[in-house]
């Protein structure tokens, strides 16, 4: 691996959260590295320092010490580069805005002009299977089209690199499924760099090439699961040993965090 | 839709009736003594009865009774030119273009003094106290005082008076406006800073739609004292026309009828720009989609 296709690299990072009552070892000795086109999965139980650890990377919260690069520079100036599409736990859509002026909010900030806000606007909802809503309110829409509406607006800035925390965690089975493929294919398609929070042992196992497990108090890094899964899937290959094989592995990783948690 | 209408109005108009029959026994209470001393001087001894019923129409009665009111301002709106002098349209009128310009002098000032509240910290810290002592201040007591300054300097007409409205309506639009632009939720900024928008990007897409409510509600206060700003701004100056005016020529000839449909006239004023502000507050909030929740 030469240094251009590494995308994040992080070294020794800890982050503590000074609280009134004592501080939270939210990240404790992370190493990590994520390289162009890699699919990553952030799993472990609630606490665990996930979406922290997204956030560190986002440059929305500052480790308290250790290193962390992103696309070679320091998170900071990836931020102001507009490295990357964040799509966070919930929407977060402005009420007040349509879903294409929604979609068209990071664009407007990045000052792009009318007609390529329009096509890349169109583009996007059609994307998340949402064209033809652009002229509704965010209050008009099920809560898992909102959520489509914000990963569309993420991806309307077309980044290289794609921090996803949680997106279909409030969807139902359906509909995550199917958001679940259409996320594979487009990134078969575009090799983006994706990382993606999830609590789901398949979600995580079908969508990834590699896999890291978390554990809790201290938020740490428990395992990191490379797959052998073909990059070419789709969701029948849940039936296969491999996968089944797979998820066990994270399985058992999760169980090896938790019973540490009881030990201590 | 039409029964919802009648069940909202329901406690409106038994609040109003209560109000009205209190009227008519503080009238009889207050005016009856009058009635004894008349009576007395007289050297007449005419029943309870009589002495109630006369109550009701006293020449200069201590509190005037609800229809009394009500026949004056018809006389005096209904039955006046507008452009008479005696029209309580025309005070109102006056009034109501003073507090105006001051209701909009205060939004524009109060608005500007929260974006640099919440933008500047420095700023912030020198400007919250003087603008916390300026409303500690009783009014009755600068008001002359800015009055007399003004004129000094040349400035008559309607602006002093819409400086005092102005003095007063800023404050509740400031406070408001502080809390509207302190009010985004921290995954709508998180999201702001993703996209690393600037802080005027920042304050133009988002601080300024959430800030829409708030304000809204803050200038519903702010109109209300306005209107109480201009009247009270008229009391000191000797002003002719205006229902401050109106307010000090009844108590100068003692013409207690008038003073109260004066001031029946001025909180009518005053609730329906309460109203106005609402509708247009509503409105807003409609077309930002924040009514739905
Ligand atoms: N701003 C903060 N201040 C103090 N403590 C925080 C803060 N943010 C997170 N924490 C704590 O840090 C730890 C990790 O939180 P984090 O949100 O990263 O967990 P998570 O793995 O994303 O959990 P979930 O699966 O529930 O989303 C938790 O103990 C949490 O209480
Ligand atoms: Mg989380």
């Amino acid at each position: 691996m030469n240094d251009a296709s590494r995308v994040i690299e992080v070294n020794g990072l800890s982050l503590i959260f000074p609280t009134s009552d004592g501080d939270v070892h939210a990240l404790q000795d992370i190493d990590l590295t994520i390289n162009q086109g890699d699919f990553v999965s952030f799993i472990g139980p609630s606490g665990c320092g996930k979406t922290t650890l997204l956030r560190v990377i986002a440059d929305l919260e500052q480790a308290t010490s250790g290193s962390i690069e992103v696309n070679g520079m320091t998170p900071e100036e990836a931020r102001l580069a507009r490295a990357y599409g964040y799509v966070f736990q919930a929407a977060s859509l402005y009420p007040w805005r349509t879903i294409a002026s929604n979609v068209a909010l990071p664009l407007e900030i990045m000052g792009l002009k009318g007609d390529e806000i329009r096509s890349r606007v169109e583009h996007n909802l059609a994307l998340v299977d949402l064209a033809g809503f652009g002229r509704k309110y965010p209050w008009q829409l099920s809560g898992g089209m909102q959520q489509r509406a914000s990963i569309a607006r993420a991806l309307a800035v077309e980044p290289d690199l794609l921090l996803m925390d949680e997106p279909f965690g409030a969807l139902d089975e359906i509909v995550r499924d199917h958001l679940n493929e259409q996320l594979l294919k487009l990134w078969a398609k575009t090799n983006k760099t994706v990382v993606f929070v999830t609590h789901s042992i398949p979600e995580a196992v079908f969508l990834s090439n590699k896999i890291v497990v978390m554990s809790p108090r201290p938020g740490r890094i428990q395992e990191v699961i490379e797959s052998d899964l073909p990059a070419e899937r789709d969701l029948s290959i849940r039936e296969t040993q491999a996968f089944l094989h797979l998820a066990n592995r994270v399985r058992d990783g999760l169980r090896a965090g938790h019973s540490y948690d009881e030990v201590s | 839709m039409v029964s919802r209408h009648v069940n909202a109005a329901i406690p409106v108009i038994v609040v109003t009736l209560a109000i009205v029959v209190l009227w008519y026994v503080g009238a009889a209470l207050l005016n009856l003594s009058w009635e004894k001393s008349v009576a007395e001087r007289n050297g007449t001894a005419p029943s309870t009865i009589e002495m109630l019923r006369n109550t009701m129409h006293q020449e200069r009665p201590v509190l005037p009774a609800p229809h009394q009111v009500v026949s004056e301002i018809i006389d005096t709106t209904i039955h006046k030119k507008i452009t008479s002098k005696r029209s309580l349209i025309y005070h109102a009128g006056i009034t109501l273009s003073s507090s105006m310009l001051g209701f909009l002098m205060g939004t524009l000032l109060g608005i500007v003094l929260a974006v640099i509240i919440v933008y500047n910290d420095a700023l912030n810290k020198s400007l919250l106290p003087w603008i916390i002592a300026s409303q500690t201040i009783p009014i009755l007591a600068i008001a002359p005082m800015i009055i007399v300054v003004l004129n000094a300097v040349g400035i008559q007409g309607l602006l002093p008076k819409a400086f005092i409205s102005m003095y007063l309506s800023f404050f509740p639009v400031a406070v408001g406006m502080v809390k509207g632009l302190n009010s985004p939720s921290s995954s709508h900024l998180d999201l702001m800073r993703t996209y690393s928008a600037s802080s005027w990007q920042t304050f133009l897409k988002l601080r300024l739609p959430t800030s829409l409510p708030f304000l809204f509600t803050s200038m519903k206060v702010a109109v209300a004292i306005s209107v109480v700003g201009a009247i009270v701004a008229e009391l000191p100056t000797g002003a002719v026309a205006g229902l401050g005016a109106r307010l000090l020529a009844g108590s100068y000839y003692g013409q207690t009828v008038q003073i109260w449909s004066a001031l029946v006239v001025a909180s009518v004023l005053a609730a329906l720009l309460v109203v106005i502000v609402g509708w247009l507050g509503d409105f807003v909030n409609r077309r930002m989609g924040l009514a739905h929740g």
